[in-house]
Parts: structure tokens; C-alpha cells; sequence
């Protein structure tokens, strides 16, 4: 099939690639990128352990051709630790709050708390339950996951005001 | 020396009973785990099925070359491939064979028709697209009631003439086995005395454990070494290297399977599976890797479901509430193979659990397995083998016959509770429960619910809306299970002819550091974490120098995996018993070193001392280095050492579970108000584990309990195998877990340890049932079937005349 040709942002890189126009973005990623944090739990939208940050925007990538992205600027689990090897406050939250077992929900989930905590920097549980329901875990029964969100919030919030201070 | 430094020394180890965070993290939270879709190999080929739409169907041809034409494709494996090979059957764990691809007949929707090898996944499914599969639509068998009809469609045409099966005689040309225990004549006699009984059927519906990532493998055949690699989702990849090499005939040790991170199994990853004998056989004809991967609805309606259990269960009892018998018939659905993943001898698993906490004098259980045109399987979600559904019948019987005896149903549940002093206990159907404490944990738990004023406030909420002031049912759900966990003894329990052992290796590097392996498989249980806790407190060395590694045939010594809560009760031991071997030698080593005899010394956290000279003194990292340098004359150097762990008998969690519902009986919204769950699994190794095990296995309780269903039409199409329709529940729907628990340790694991993964999920689908049902105890209902989702309650209600 013809390829197409896409230029996009991955974690700060600039990326080109040739593309088959029906190629969804998770494979894109996965397979031509080689990064293979998101994971595909159900190919139909449901899981969300193909969610990724899109322009600002949790996406699942499964629903999301890879042409689709041309110009966008995406971040992945692969880019959530700064380049020194810190952990984000959400991978951190997760793995003190015990927020994860298998770990094949875990890149997703972070990813759509990380744009719920830019959308909401301060949710409540409600909040937080409501803001991930795009994404399926099978082991821990979202309890931790709560806690580990939280944890981040109140991390995040302290940080910033005691930047501002 | 002072206490406070001991426990200083304690802590430092991170030992057994310490809230540890988990090692495996740190690659999950970054997207570096490693599962198996992950892995890509050079020249790697993609496969996919051809699958039939039918239930029931003949194939009258099959025309690959649309499909061979489409550029990229390498293969379209038949079973006309296959079977020169004699692949194109293959056996199950249960005594029967499956079809790998259907030759003559398609016996189930969705069956494996055809493997297609492509260079990538869009071609391969496109060219699945492509393949023409004439075929003659035969009449479907669903109803598990009707596969013994006189007039029932022969399903299996492959097993006619064969009147005995793996499992004794057959009965019918659909009939797969009768499994009989118990004492029959003194339990009919004991019905016939009886001043009360119940019968019900009671059902527990097809489900399916659908972990998040689906079941893979990649097989990678090395023509010029003759070396077979399979990296797959294997609970049990020792067993999955024997049964390869039994059926491709390659060498065991020149094959190499490998279960890299799993992401969750819950029983669905114990099993072989068409599309991995399918990608072994295409990369052995090509010589090149191949990958499959199945997609979700593959995953729910071919692979592995679980339950299917229709339970006729009877109780006799005294007026006054003793239990004097019980008796149940079961017919299970296993589908169109018998592919139960059940230890060899237990065609129904350990469903003779089915006597539950109770001290039930007299029992017996007779099971019907039977065909149908449904998908193999019959797993262990998330439970031992058959262990949730035996704890639902009973869970549900004894509420039902609180009802007809007007008695509370926890206060029954206490009438009848095998006592502390019974302990080893004897059970009606054959099992030794090897420590228990049922009425303490059952006090805790109505004490911390307040079950009492629950009821009260039942009661009044009853007579409210009885005076309409309130629109909402409230239902208080109790159930105490015992689980029967840690399979098993050798002597009863084998998988394929391989006894049910399990293993631990260590060695202990000069430094003191070390790396262990065990033949289990972490599918997300954190054994990475909690090995290494159970191996520092036996040994002296901190957990955080121990790395554990599993899932390697090549390096790991040989296991049988990781389902039935079996991780802790036997590799679990299989470590403690490893660091005690280690301490041994170590123990040689510094007598040596302090120039003392062995008597003389004592062990402390992680150094031995001399008696009455505590200044003398060796830490186990400079017996490690010693172990290297300077030993006893004649002692082998290295430290080291290997455990092949036998249980006795198995291990017996128990837990006392209550459930608050709320029923709004204008919608059938069913809303948790609380769940408290009590669990007693022994002794504690990682209480932070434990709690995500058990808000884990609740969650799927509730996903049971309150929706899940892998349905099928009277034409043999499965309803609803997606996550649009399968009720896996979100953030939203998912109550918030209360946890508890008492401390019985077992009295024949090395550390007292027992399991827990799976009793939530044993005791938490009663709980939510009985909550349920209760709800509407004071009516016209002795019992409401599962799923409990919000339509069927609105059925119940509608039926009651409760609706506005």
C-alpha cells in the first residue's frame, strides 16, 4: 500500500516517517517508533491502554490513524521522567500508592492522569474516578490508583506553590 | 546489644510482614515492561485465524488462493497441514483433544478455521478476508440441559464408538464425564430423617477472566541449531516447554520458553491454545519468527472461559438450624473440547470444597461434564480449581436456608462453623482443612459492620418502604468461604503427568547479593517483591539484594506455575526452605570463621553470634565472602542452593466477607454502599500486596456478580464478546474497599503462609449475590440467578409488583 509521509513531535523530537494511511497510531508508535509503553488491550477504544497525549489531549491511539497526527505533538509514558531520570510525580504516586500490578494499564492510566491533572490540578475522588473511567484495570480495582493521582496532585500543588512563593 | 538495633537490622532486611514497594515497578511506570507484544524479532511474521461465523457447521472446502495471491502473505496453514504432523488435534489438560484448526466440522463460533502468516498484521487480516470457507450449517446444542437429549445434535464425531473417556464412562454420545464423591446412602439418609431442606439451582454463568493484555506468543525456529524459542503469556511455561517438546518432538532442552512480563492472567494464560501451536508450527515450516497476537473478541469468545456451573444444591438441617447433610449435582457446560485447566485426577476440580465452613457431617456431589457448541475452556478465574463456584453454592444455600428457617443468616453461618479445636479438620468429602479460626474472624466482621444495627436498620427501611417513603431495596450480604489453595501434593495433584511441586534456587554472590529463581510466573502479583522478602528473613540479607527472576525454562528450575493461589503455598515454601539450606551451610561457615563449634552459635536477623560472647560475630555478607575464600576443610566453595518443594497438603484462606446494597426498584440500580472484606491467609509477607490482591479480586467479584456474562443465542452466536457489552467495571462503578484481616498461620508451610490472590474473588461473588437476594428476602424470592446487573433486578422487581 502507499505510503504517506508525516512529520510530528514525540517527546520533544521532531519525527518523519512513511506511514500506510490506514496505519492506527498505536502500531505507529509501537512498532516503526519502538515505543512500546502504550499497550493494546482492545483494539475498540474501550481499554484506553493505548492512551497517549495528543495536542493536549488524552487519545486513545488505537482510534487514531497515524496520518492523523501529522504536526501534532504527542507525549508518551516514554516521556514522562525528565531527561535526568526523575521520575514525574504521577510514576511516583503509582508506584508508592501500590497503583499498579500487572503494569499493562499503568502507561495509560498515568498518561490520562497526567491530562487530568492539567485539565483539574486539584480533583476530588469523584473527580479522579470519573476523569480515568476511559481506562480499564483488571488488578488493582482502582482504589490505589486514586490514592497514587492524589498523590500526585498534592506533590504538583505543593511544588508550584512553593515556586510562587 | 540492644533490641532497638535488632529491630534497627530487622527493618533494614525488608522482610517478611513489611509493607515493601515493589521492585517490578520501576519498568512498568516508565513503559519499559517487556510483555510478550513487545518483543520483535528480526524477519518476524505476523499470523492471524480465519474463524467460523457458525456454532455448528461442516466444512465442505476451504480456498486459500484469494488469500496465498494477496502480496506479503507467506502462508495459509489448514488443517489439512496439520495433520500429516499430527498437530491438527491437540490434547488438553483435562483428557480430551481440541481441534488446533477444524477439519471436518467447526464446533463452536469463533473456532480456529485457518492461520494465515503475513508480513504484517493488515495483511494477515486482510488476508483472512480472503479465504473462502464454504460451509453446511449443522443444528447448535447451547442449552447444557439439552446435550443429553436423546434427539441432541453428535457434537464430537471424532470420539464415536469411544464409550469411556479420560475420566471414566459416558453416557451419552455428548456426555464428557460423571465425577462422584461422597457417601451416598448415609446422605440420602440423612435427607430422609431431615426435619428441614432446600433444593435450588443454582447457576453461575459463563464468564470469561479477560486480563487486559490478551493471550500472545512469538516462536522463533532456529533451522541451523535446531532450537525452538517461544516467548509467550504462559502462567506456566515449564509445562508449556514439556507439552512442546511431546508434540513437536524437538529435544526439551532445545527449546526455550520464555514468559516475559504478563499483564494479568487470572487463569486465562494457564492453557495452550490453537494460535500457539499454529505460530510454533508456521515458524518451524518458514524458519522464520512469527508472532500472534489475539484481539479482544478473539480473547473473549475463543480462549478460556470460565464457570458454566449449574448447581442443584440440597441442605438438610435440624429445625433449630444444624446442618445434617448436603448434596449437589452439577451439570458443567465445559463447551465443544474439554479443555479444563484442572489438575489430572479432578475432572471437577476441587469442587468437593462445596461443604464450605461448615462442619456438614454426611455429603455427596455428583458432576455431568457435557459438550456443547460453545467455546473450550472451563478456567480458574481467579480462584482455585471449581473452588469459586463450590464457595457460591454453598455461600448461596446457607442463605437460603436462613430464609426457611427464619433464622439470620450469619447466625446460622455461626451455628455451624467448623471450631478452632477441630483443626485438622476432616471433611465430609475428603479433605484435611489445616487450620482455621471461623468464629473469631466472623465476630470481627460483624463487629466492624455493625451488623447488628445493619439489620435494625434494614428492618425499618423495610417497614418505610412498605408506607412509601422510600424507593430503594436495602440488601446486607454475608459470606464465609474457605478456599482450598496451593495444589498440591504430588501424590494427588498432577498437570499432563508432571506432580505439582514447585522450586527455588539461590545463589548468593561474594558480595552478599544475590539472585534467586523460581518456576512460578508473576502475572502482576508482585512475586518479584515478596520472594525476595520471604529469602532475606530466612536468610539475613536485605530483600533489596535479591533479584528473583522467572519465566526462563532455560535458567529457572523447572515449576508448574502460578494459578490455584499457588505461588506462596508452594514456591513460596520452596524459598523458605532454600535461605534455611543457606543458613546451614552458613552456619558451617562462620563456626569456622569464630573457630567455635555449631552449638555454640545462634542466628540473629542476619549474622550468627557466639553464645555468651555477642561481640564475637559474623554477618552473612562476610559468611558470603567467605563462602568464596575460606571454608571448613573439605566444604564445596559457593553459596548456593536448590529446593524442590512437595507440600503435605494444601493450604485453607478462609475470609468473612459483608456487602450493603442499596436497590433503587424503579431501575434496578444497584449501588455498593459498603463492602467490608476480613481475609485470613496466614502469615503476612507484603501486607501492601495483599491489600491490592484484595481489592483486585473483589473488583472482579463484583464484575461477576453484578454483570459479567459470555452469553450465546439459540444459534450458537456469542452475545457480546467486546468490552462494549463484557462488564469489565470502570473507576466509576467500582465500590470503595474496606479491608481487614486475622492472622491463622498454616501449620505445615514453612513460614504458615497460605495465599491470598484469589479469595476475594472466591468469597466476594456470594457476598454480592447474597447482598442481592437479600434485598428482597422478606418477598416472594428464594433466589435470584447471577448476573445481578441492573436489568435483571429491574425483572425481579417488575415481577414483584415493587415498580411505580
Amino acid at each position: 500500500m502507499a505510503k504517506t509521509q508525516i512529520a510530528l513531535t514525540i517527546n520533544g523530537k521532531q519525527v518523519e516517517a512513511l506511514v500506510e494511511p490506514r496505519t492506527l497510531l498505536i502500531h505507529f508508535l509501537r512498532e516503526q517508533m519502538l515505543l512500546t509503553g502504550a499497550h493494546i488491550g482492545c483494539e475498540t477504544t474501550h481499554c484506553g491502554a493505548c492512551t497517549v497525549d495528543m495536542d493536549g489531549k488524552s487519545v486513545k491511539s488505537c482510534t487514531v490513524f497515524a496520518v492523523q497526527a501529522e504536526g501534532a505533538a504527542i507525549t508518551t509514558i516514554e516521556g514522562m521522567a525528565a531527561p535526568d531520570g526523575t521520575l514525574h510525580a504521577l510514576q511516583e504516586g503509582f508506584t508508592a500508592m501500590h497503583g499498579l500490578q500487572c503494569g499493562f494499564c499503568t502507561p495509560g492510566m498515568i498518561m490520562r492522569a497526567h491530562r487530568l491533572l492539567q485539565e483539574n490540578p486539584d480533583p476530588s475522588e469523584a473527580e479522579i474516578r470519573l476523569g480515568i473511567s476511559g481506562n480499564l484495570c483488571r488488578c488493582t480495582g482502582y482504589q490505589n490508583i486514586v490514592k497514587a493521582i492524589r498523590y500526585a496532585a498534592d506533590k504538583m500543588n505543593a511544588a508550584q506553590k512553593e515556586a510562587a512563593e | 546489644m540492644s533490641d532497638a538495633k535488632i529491630e534497627e537490622r530487622e527493618a533494614s532486611l525488608k522482610g517478611i510482614g513489611c509493607s515493601r514497594r515493589r521492585t517490578e515497578d520501576v519498568r512498568f511506570i516508565q513503559g519499559k515492561g517487556n510483555y510478550v507484544d513487545d518483543v520483535k524479532l528480526p524477519g518476524m511474521l505476523f499470523g492471524d485465524f480465519v474463524r467460523s461465523p457458525y456454532g455448528h457447521a461442516r466444512i465442505k472446502s476451504i480456498d486459500a488462493s484469494a488469500a496465498l495471491a494477496l502480496p506479503g502473505v507467506k502462508a495459509v496453514l489448514t488443517a489439512k497441514d496439520l495433520k500429516p504432523l499430527n498437530l491438527h488435534y491437540m490434547p488438553t489438560l483435562a483428557g480430551d483433544v481440541q481441534a488446533v484448526l477444524a477439519e471436518e466440522k467447526v464446533l463452536f463460533q469463533n473456532q480456529e478455521v485457518a492461520f494465515i502468516v503475513a508480513e504484517d498484521r493488515y495483511i494477515a487480516a486482510d488476508a483472512a478476508e480472503l479465504v473462502e470457507v464454504d460451509y453446511e450449517a449443522l443444528p447448535v446444542l447451547v442449552d447444557p440441559f439439552r446435550s443429553m437429549a436423546d434427539d441432541a445434535p453428535v457434537l464430537r464425531e471424532d470420539l464415536a464408538g469411544k464409550s469411556v473417556g479420560a475420566h471414566g464412562a459416558r453416557k451419552h454420545h455428548n456426555h464428557i464425564f460423571t465425577w462422584e464423591i461422597g457417601d451416598k446412602a448415609g446422605t440420602d439418609k440423612a435427607f430422609e430423617q431431615a426435619e428441614v431442606t432446600i433444593k435450588e439451582l443454582i447457576s453461575y454463568q459463563r464468564v470469561h477472566p479477560s486480563p487486559l493484555e490478551t493471550c500472545a506468543c512469538v516462536a522463533s525456529m532456529d533451522k541451523i541449531k535446531g532450537e525452538l524459542t517461544v516467548y509467550g503469556t504462559f502462567q506456566a511455561p515449564h509445562v508449556v516447554r514439556t507439552v512442546a517438546s511431546l508434540l513437536s518432538a524437538i529435544p526439551e532442552h532445545k527449546i526455550h520458553v520464555i514468559a516475559p512480563d504478563i499483564g494479568g492472567g487470572f487463569g486465562n494464560k494457564v492453557g495452550v491454545y490453537p494460535g500457539y501451536v499454529c505460530s510454533i508450527v508456521a515458524s518451524i515450516v518458514l524458519g522464520v519468527p512469527v508472532k500472534w497476537v489475539e484481539d479482544r473478541m478473539e480473547n473473549l469468545s475463543a480462549t478460556a472461559f470460565a464457570r458454566d456451573y449449574h448447581m442443584t444444591a440440597e441442605l438438610a438441617a435440624t429445625r433449630d438450624g444444624k446442618i445434617t447433610g448436603l448434596r449437589a449435582h452439577v451439570l458443567a457446560d465445559h463447551g465443544a473440547f474439554d479443555a479444563c485447566a484442572d489438575p489430572t485426577k479432578w475432572p471437577a476440580g476441587f469442587f468437593n470444597i462445596c461443604t464450605g465452613s461448615y462442619d456438614i457431617p454426611v455429603a455427596h456431589v455428583e458432576v455431568d461434564g457435557v459438550y456443547t457448541n460453545k467455546a473450550p475452556g472451563g478456567v480458574a478465574y481467579r480462584c482455585s480449581f471449581r473452588v469459586t463456584e463450590a464457595a457460591y453454592m454453598i455461600e448461596r444455600a446457607m442463605d437460603i436456608l436462613a430464609k426457611k428457617l427464619g433464622m439470620d443468616p450469619a447466625e446460622l453461618r455461626m451455628k455451624n462453623f467448623i471450631q478452632p479445636q477441630q483443626f485438622p479438620y476432616q471433611s465430609a468429602l475428603g479433605w484435611e482443612y489445616d487450620s482455621g479460626d471461623y468464629p473469631t474472624a466472623m465476630k470481627k466482621a460483624m463487629e466492624a459492620t455493625r451488623y447488628a444495627a445493619l439489620r435494625a436498620e434494614q428492618k425499618e427501611r423495610r417497614a418505610a418502604f412498605a408506607r412509601g417513603e422510600t424507593r430503594e431495596l436495602m440488601g446486607i450480604g454475608v459470606a464465609f468461604f474457605t478456599e482450598i489453595v496451593g495444589a498440591g501434593p504430588t501424590r494427588n495433584c498432577d498437570i499432563l503427568g508432571v506432580g505439582m511441586f514447585d522450586s527455588c534456587e539461590i545463589r548468593i554472590h561474594p558480595t552478599g547479593a544475590a539472585i534467586a529463581r523460581l518456576g512460578t510466573k508473576s502475572q502482576g502479583q508482585g512475586h518479584e517483591t515478596t520472594y525476595a522478602q520471604i529469602l532475606a528473613t530466612e536468610i539475613g540479607i536485605p530483600a533489596d539484594d535479591i533479584m528473583i527472576e522467572e519465566g526462563n525454562t532455560d535458567t529457572a528450575p523447572y515449576g508448574l506455575g502460578t494459578y490455584g493461589s499457588r505461588s506462596t503455598p508452594v514456591a513460596g515454601a520452596a524459598a523458605a526452605r532454600v535461605g534455611r539450606k543457606i543458613r546451614d551451610k552458613a552456619k558451617k561457615i562462620a563456626a569456622h570463621l569464630l573457630e567455635v563449634g555449631e552449638d555454640d552459635l545462634d542466628f540473629e536477623v542476619d549474622r550468627f553470634k557466639v553464645k555468651g560472647l555477642p561481640e564475637k560475630q559474623k554477618t552473612m555478607k562476610e559468611i558470603a565472602w567467605a563462602a568464596y575464600n575460606n571454608l571448613p576443610e573439605g566444604m564445596e566453595p559457593g553459596l548456593e542452593a536448590v529446593d524442590y518443594y512437595d507440600p503435605p497438603n494444601m493450604t485453607y484462606p478462609f475470609g468473612a466477607y459483608i456487602c450493603v446494597v442499596d436497590i433503587d426498584a424503579d431501575t434496578g440500580v444497584t449501588k455498593v454502599r459498603r463492602f467490608y472484606a476480613l481475609d485470613d491467609c496466614g502469615t503476612r509477607i507484603n501486607p501492601m500486596i495483599i491489600e491490592g490482591q484484595v481489592h483486585g479480586g473483589l473488583t472482579e467479584a463484583f464484575a461477576i456478580a453484578m454483570g459479567q456474562e459470555i452469553a450465546y443465542d439459540a444459534n450458537g452466536n456469542v452475545m457480546g464478546a467486546s468490552l462494549m457489552d463484557f462488564f469489565v467495571p470502570t473507576a466509576v462503578e467500582t465500590p470503595v474497599w474496606e479491608t481487614d484481616f486475622t492472622v491463622t498461620p498454616s501449620p505445615h508451610h514453612p513460614i504458615g503462609a497460605k495465599g491470598v490472590g484469589e479469595s476475594p474473588n472466591v468469597g466476594g461473588v456470594p457476598a454480592f449475590s447474597n447482598a442481592v437476594n437479600d434485598a428482597f428476602a422478606h418477598l416472594d424470592v428464594t433466589h435470584i440467578q447471577m448476573p445481578h446487573d441492573h436489568w435483571r433486578t429491574w425483572k425481579v422487581c417488575e415481577r414483584l409488583g415493587l415498580t411505580a
